[in-house]
């Protein structure tokens, strides 16, 4: 079986811990993981954090930029160590895809996606750090257009505390390397394979081993990568973003409750919208904190969930390997009945509908010997006021919330993407201020539709540097 | 089976045949009424039955029902005092307790016997005679706290002790307060420090897990080390103990030191384990004071079946001695039932774990 040793700096260390991945549809192992403890990593991080910086600090940002661009390509492209023998991409795709529940083709994708931010990684740096002289961050101070620039790293790594269900979050750990910045990712359970593949991918393309360090565990390894690190990001539910809302060091990335606003001068044209709100709901089979879980609109919301239901209520598991499978597999057991459970409850006010239910036989939890699947789901929310419009799930899950405009933006709470859908300056202008919503879209831009020049939640460069005066005695 | 254990049978069925003896002993006293407690002797006259005519061996005390340590919260705690020893000194140690009244143990003397015990499995050249011991665990109405003192004392060492409360930093774990927790942890390692650090001439520590731990990096941190400030042995426990944080401790922490982990709580005396290394995959098994204690690892589901060797199972405590009878009492642990070996002719446990069914509820925090 293929074994994932931990990466204590690059060193791989096999545990005498270990636990299984196995495969979600057929509960064979699929690898085993070797479970660091919270004493390796406190005590690697003590020992090797100044070292990780210092060994990146070698190189050039520019260099580093190329090495990081060659591991992009590598990533995609080649055969990696993995266990004692090597990993194809298509091996990649297929046991990824078997311990996340995820089709093959959304691996693929993002897959492709990692690679595709990677490549144009010197755009993404050059936007997060609005054309800064990459010399000015090595070096801690120089001067630009004859004004002394300084800023000094807040952290010689950063620390990650991964998800296992939606690979496409790697992403925001690829600018971190060129920043000369190293890198301590703690993987999701079910999920160790991206950052192993693309730790060997960097290291291959010329990155010192001294840089990376992988230690998969559980909650106590997490908690001793937060705990360790001056900076690190974490990704959980809303009771991890409520545990560490407030923490400088730490950057929660939460669930999303992205929505989809429309305004009252477009809604009565609603139908012209149709595939945008189809496609923010369902790609990557929803799981992702930019997928759509609500869309509000004054008028029409009956019969824009009417429509979004029939497109995607009638949508059911197929195999993974199949390429038109549109959902992912709950791997975890109890977790899609627990959902289910929780949805049936909310369901039970007054005002809440389920529109999607007369599309799916049989009713939307699917239960399988090993994974369970929910079928993607429409409900029907008369007003904001109903516990239901503030719901969201780890799979194709949309409200559609009847709500007054002028108190729409108010009423939505935390978002992380909201796409208005308006030409009204007036609402436009509300939107434009409203701090509740984070990454903002006007006009037909699915939620989904990622613009990698910009900050997510965030600028990871702003989190990793802070400017500061300095003064220098000629 | 497995037929590892180097132990011939005869040394076995010894140790079995000491067991059936000292039982009835024990049941004779805990349910004579010149001696027996007022608990046992109330249950016997409840339960219609007399074990002293219907226990002759280990084997029957299956006839008890399962001990419960709710029994043994509030008081009054004389009720558990032996008729016999009722003129005797006695003290009382708590467990849990954070929240509403905590069980309570009366003991007077078994402490002091199951530490001396203890003692005897200690090697001399790691835990020498007459040096000084640092307690680094649980303060307060804590069994652990004495007994360490008087295992000291018992090797002609003083105990030197820190503060710590366990049941604050259950709090704080509870409350979602990790940077008192962390701060709290610091507050007892800056103590351990302080005395490590004062010409004591410290040569042997109790200490948990974790606090082995965070001591070992704050002397790193000061640019020392364990070895460096003349700790020789160490005798660890109070918390889970996993093969991995084992090969930790020894690989990255220790730099030869001695130290042997161990298993026990207020109402067992003190298992202990045989030396473990890479020869053995840093795996620990642990053997309870046997005749005083025993453990076996039963069926989760059904109490009555022993699982087999290398079987996983909860593990279920009985304690005979004459301050104390506990029969049958279904711990918050499980672990994987080990065959007898050359030290301890009987089983052992190892792997010890807290009960997967009952994980979710047990707190382990800075110490």
């Amino acid at each position: 079986m293929i074994h994932f040793p931990v990466l204590r700096w690059g060193e791989p260390y096999q545990s005498l811990e270990t636990t299984e991945v196995c495969h979600f549809s057929t509960g064979e192992p699929v690898a085993a993981v070797s479970q660091a403890n919270p004493g390796i990593v406190a005590r690697d991080l003590r020992k090797g954090s100044e070292r990780a910086r210092d060994v990146l600090r070698e190189i050039p940002c520019a260099d580093l930029l190329a090495m990081v661009k060659k591991g992009g390509e590598l990533f995609k492209t080649a055969d990696l160590p993995l266990g004692d023998g090597v990993q194809t991409p298509d091996d990649f795709v297929r046991q990824q895809s078997a311990t996340t529940g995820l089709p093959e083709h959304m691996c693929r994708m993002n897959m492709g996606k990692l690679e595709y931010v990677l490549s144009h990684l010197d755009k993404v740096l050059t936007s997060l750090t609005r054309k800064l002289d990459y010399d000015i961050l090595t070096r801690g101070y120089g001067e630009e257009d004859g004004v002394m620039r300084s800023y000094q790293a807040t952290t010689p790594v950063l620390g990650m505390v991964l998800p296992s269900n939606s690979p496409g979050v790697h992403s925001l750990w690829l600018p971190i390397i060129p920043l000369q910045i190293g890198l301590v990712l703690k993987p999701g359970p079910q999920e160790p394979w991206t950052p192993w593949r693309m730790a060997q991918a960097f290291f291959q393309a010329g990155i010192p081993k001294e840089a990376i360090a992988l230690y998969p565990g559980m909650g106590e390894v997490g908690a001793a990568v937060l705990n360790n690190t001056h900076r690190s990001l974490i990704f959980g539910g809303t009771a991890t973003v409520e545990q560490y809302a407030g923490n400088p060091g730490v950057q929660v990335h939460g669930p999303g409750f992205s929505k989809i606003l429309i305004g009252d001068d477009v809604v009565d044209n609603w139908e012209r919208h149709l595939d945008l709100m189809v496609d923010s709901v369902l790609t990557n089979s929803g799981r992702g904190c930019i997928n759509c879980s609500g869309i509000w609109a004054s008028r029409h919301t009956r019969e824009i969930a009417q429509a979004v239901a029939e497109r995607i209520g009638p949508i059911a598991p197929l195999p993974p390997e199949d390429p038109e499978a549109a959902l992912a597999a709950f791997t975890v057991p109890g977790q899609a009945a627990a959902i289910s459970g929780d949805i049936d409850s909310a369901l039970k006010e007054d005002g809440v509908e389920e529109i999607s239910e007369k599309f799916q036989d049989g009713g939307r939890l699917v239960s399988q010997e090993h994974c369970d699947y929910i079928r993607p789901t429409v409900m029907h929310c008369a007003s904001p006021e109903v516990a239901m419009s503030k719901k969201e799930y780890m799979y194709p899950f949309v409200t559609v919330v009847e709500c007054p405009q002028e108190q729409m933006i108010k009423a939505i709470g935390t978002t992380l993407v909201a796409t208005g859908l308006t030409e009204d300056p007036s609402f436009t202008r509300a939107l434009l201020d409203a701090r509740n919503i984070d990454r903002l879209n006007i006009g037909p831009v699915p939620t989904i539709k990622l613009n990698w020049l910009q900050p997510h939640e965030g600028n990871i460069v702003d989190f990793l540097f802070r400017p500061r005066a300095f003064q220098q005695a000629g | 089976m497995s037929t590892e254990s180097a132990v011939t049978d005869g040394r076995a069925t010894e140790a079995r045949t000491g067991l059936d003896a000292w039982v009835r002993e024990i049941i004779e006293w805990h349910f004579n009424p010149d001696t027996g407690c007022p608990f046992w002797l109330d249950w016997a006259q409840q339960a219609g039955w007399d074990p002293r005519r219907e226990v002759g061996g280990f084997g029957d005390l299956c006839k008890f029902p399962h001990f419960e340590d709710e029994w043994l919260r509030g008081g009054p705690v004389r009720r558990w005092v032996p008729k016999a020893y009722a003129d005797r000194p006695a003290f009382v140690f708590e467990t849990g307790g954070t929240t509403g009244i905590p069980k309570s143990r009366v003991a007077q003397e078994d402490f002091r016997i199951d530490y001396e015990l203890f003692s005897d499995t200690l090697p001399e050249k790691c835990f020498p005679r007459g040096s000084n011991w640092l307690m680094l665990g649980p303060s307060g109405p804590r069994r652990l706290r004495l007994a360490v003192e008087h295992l000291a004392q018992h090797r002609g060492g003083i105990c030197f002790c820190v503060d710590l409360d366990p049941r604050w930093v259950i709090k704080l774990i509870k409350k979602g307060w990790h940077e008192h927790l962390k701060a709290y942890q610091d507050h007892v390692i800056d103590q351990a420090v302080t005395v490590l650090s004062a010409g004591h001439d410290i040569k042997c520590m109790f200490s948990t897990p974790k606090l082995l731990e965070a001591l070992a990096n704050r002397l790193e941190e000061n640019g020392s080390s364990l070895k460096e400030t003349g700790i020789q042995g160490i005798f660890a426990g109070g918390t889970e103990f996993t093969p991995q944080w084992n090969r930790f401790a020894h690989e990255e922490l220790l730099d030869g030191i001695y130290m042997t982990p161990t298993y026990g709580n207020t109402l067992m005396g003190l298992a202990a384990s045989p030396p473990s290394g890479p020869e053995n995959g840093y795996k620990i098994t642990y053997y309870a004071p046997q005749p005083r204690a025993v453990i076996q690892v039963v069926d989760p589901d059904d109490a009555e079946k022993v699982v087999g060797y290398g079987e996983t199972g909860r593990v279920m405590l009985t304690t005979l001695t004459k301050e104390f009878f506990v029969p049958r009492f279904q711990e918050r642990d499980e672990g994987e039932r080990e065959p007898p070996c050359e030290q301890y002719p009987w089983d052992g446990v190892s792997g010890v774990r807290p009960f997967s069914r009952l994980a979710s509820a047990t707190t382990v925090g800075v110490y």
